[in-house]
């Protein structure tokens, strides 16, 4: 499925002034998003439309963050894009630019498409970064995701995530009689491509490390189970060789292991598989539901939730099962934990009676904040820099759900651009 | 609600979804197919007795009953669904060569892999209900599908009533 191509990056060098003031701090609160001008890169060769395509997608992508404002080109009082000179920054300071990336678009004669481009901080008139792809013309969205998060790491400080997918649960049909089916997606909502058929009922898809592989749940054969699905292949199987139904899973951050959860006569605990032997090993034995594990980014610890208490709260406890521990006390009940890909925070589902709400709190349970506002989410997942969470809003009336995305703070909650309804979006780590 | 008007709704949100804004009346009509005719056009159905086979699905469905609820978040067989339960077990011995699946269904106020948790303990709580009544294990099948399967879709409690049930479905060597 997935174009393995090789894309060559390579830095730009810009003789002048070093580093640049120019930057975002995501860490607050409130700030206003950095205007930033992205002209159409300049195209040469027999590249057609795709300069102004990439700078679209590049502004598209820094607009969606809500870190960046891409000034509307029609405002541009300077026409010229010109990646070998030094920009007139004060064009450019007239509309209140303070960052601008100026890049071009060359066919080769192999028929590969060089692209380059530079970031200026236009306040200090220095290069902050350069940067030059070069790859086949089919992969020009992923050059300019690559842009944008080259643009957002070098303005942030921290790692972007627009060079990723996500793989969702696509819905149709009436809520009584639901289809599910298995699907990937760019970020952006872009090359949406189904991967199941809809024939049998899908859930709760993730990705491993390296975006390979899916673990999911599948009913095929009216027994519900874990299934992996190589995307490359188009190959999916049973994992394991489970009596009963297997559900939720999670790979582990080196993808050697799943976590997940088997029911036996009906009580449900955590069991952790290593993939390259099989073996497997209980880690809960409470008659209580033992559900939802996910793994901490160091491997060692796996946060999941239990109703041992009397309701559905969120423990953790050692990858081995020992020192098992409830970490939330505030009201509600508590579920579907994922621990951030920092190791900062744990995202969650609260629930209030038919409220239901995604929350983060500290892996001790302290600092609990809801970021989301409309109270039918749930289902968190994280970006891979731990900076931004997608999550599955349901509408009333079992008319489908939608996916959203929200800063780990609560702004910037939006819409996720879906092929018609769909629900359990996990967003990959960035593509290697 | 009429289906009709229901399913013109869920045609103007599909459109919505595609267009990026829910389309005027006119066009989610123009983008329906035709409805089905309306049930009142049909004729009456004869008696149900008349064509109802001992032994089959329909009987176990129509006659004896598949479904027992629960209470909010319990799992446990309701008092008032035991004499149900009983008859399902005695339809059982009267077809010793019928295999069911218990299959168990949640509200929607519960996280979908919780859901999916509770839904297993109430397929399990109906299967040994009717083991206890003398039914072999090994003739009943367990399946959860948390809150995935909802008969009723609005958000009260009258609905989440109807949605939180345990449902006996013949799966086989039944009289067809």
């Amino acid at each position: 499925m997935r174009k393995l191509l090789l894309i060559l990056a390579l830095a730009l060098a810009m003789p002048g002034p070093a580093l640049a003031a120019l930057s975002v701090d995501i860490t607050k609160g409130t700030f206003q998003p950095l205007p930033i001008a992205i002209p159409d890169f300049a195209t040469t060769g027999a590249a057609g439309t795709v300069g102004a395509d990439i700078a679209g997608v590049v502004r598209a992508d820094l607009e969606r963050s809500g870190l960046f404002r891409p000034i509307d080109p029609k405002a541009f009082v300077d026409h010229t894009s010109n990646i070998n000179t030094v920009p007139n920054f004060a064009n450019w300071r007239t509309i209140n630019a303070q960052g601008l990336t100026v890049g071009s678009v060359t066919a080769q004669p192999d028929g590969q498409l060089s692209v380059e481009f530079r970031l200026w901080d236009v306040n200090a008139g220095a290069q902050i970064w350069g940067q030059k792809f070069s790859t086949i013309p089919a992969n020009w969205r992923r050059i300019a995701h690559m842009i944008s998060d080259a643009i957002y790491e070098h303005v942030t400080g921290e790692k972007g995530y627009f060079d990723t997918r996500i793989v969702f649960i696509s819905e149709t049909g009436t809520a009584q009689k639901r289809v599910k089916r298995l699907a990937i997606m760019d970020q952006d909502g872009a090359n949406p491509i189904f991967l199941t058929n809809g024939s049998y009922m899908v859930l709760t898809p993730r990705f491993n490390p390296t975006a390979q592989m899916i673990a999911y749940m599948s009913y095929i054969g009216s027994k519900p189970r874990v299934y992996l699905f190589d995307i490359e292949k188009g190959q999916q199987e049973v994992l394991g060789n489970f009596p009963n139904m297997t559900f939720s899973p999670r790979f582990s951050p080196d993808g050697n292991r799943v976590v997940l959860t088997l029911e036996t006569a009906g009580n449900s605990d955590i069991y952790i598989m290593d993939l390259r032997n099989r073996s497997v090993q209980r880690l809960t034995t409470d008659p209580a539901i033992d559900t939802a594990p996910s793994f901490s980014p160091d491997g060692r610890q796996i946060v999941f939730e239990s109703d041992r208490g009397g309701s559905q709260q969120i423990y953790v406890m050692n990858i081995d099962g020992s020192n098992q521990r409830r970490i939330s006390f505030t009201p509600g009940a508590n579920g579907t934990p994922v621990w951030s890909p920092r190791g900062d925070l744990i995202a969650f589902t609260k629930r209030v009676g038919n409220q239901f709400n995604i929350g983060v709190m500290r892996p001790d349970g302290s600092g609990e904040n809801l970021i989301s506002s409309g109270g039918k989410e749930e289902g968190p997942t994280w970006a891979p820099n731990g900076r931004v969470l997608m999550f599955s809003r349901s509408l009333s009336g079992g008319q489908g759900s939608q996916i959203w995305s929200v800063d780990v703070t609560g702004r910037n909650e939006r819409r996720v651009l879906t092929p018609g309804s769909a629900s359990d979006p996990a967003w990959s780590p960035l593509i290697q | 609600m009429t289906q009709f008007s229901r399913s013109l709704k869920f045609a103007c949100v599909a459109a919505a979804l595609i267009l990026g804004a829910c389309t005027p009346k006119q066009a989610a009509v123009n983008t329906t197919p035709p409805p089905a005719p309306a049930p009142a056009a049909q004729p009456a159905p004869a008696p149900v007795t008349s064509r109802i086979l001992p032994g089959s699905a329909e009987d176990f469905r129509v006659n004896v009953g598949d479904t027992v609820h629960f209470g909010y978040d319990q799992y446990g067989v309701e008092e008032n669904d035991k004499a149900l339960l009983g008859r399902q077990a005695q339809w059982l011995a009267k077809y010793p060569a019928v295999r069911v699946t218990v299959e168990g269904h949640c509200d929607e106020r519960g996280t979908r892999e919780y859901n999916l948790a509770l839904g297993a303990r109430r397929a399990n709580a109906v299967k040994e209900y009717l083991v206890s009544q003398g039914v072999s294990a090994a003739r009943v099948e367990t399946v959860s599908y948390g809150k995935e399967r909802p008969i009723c879709t609005d958000s009260n409690e009258a609905c989440w009533t109807q949605n939180r049930r345990g449902v006996t479905v013949v799966t086989g060597g039944a009289s067809a």
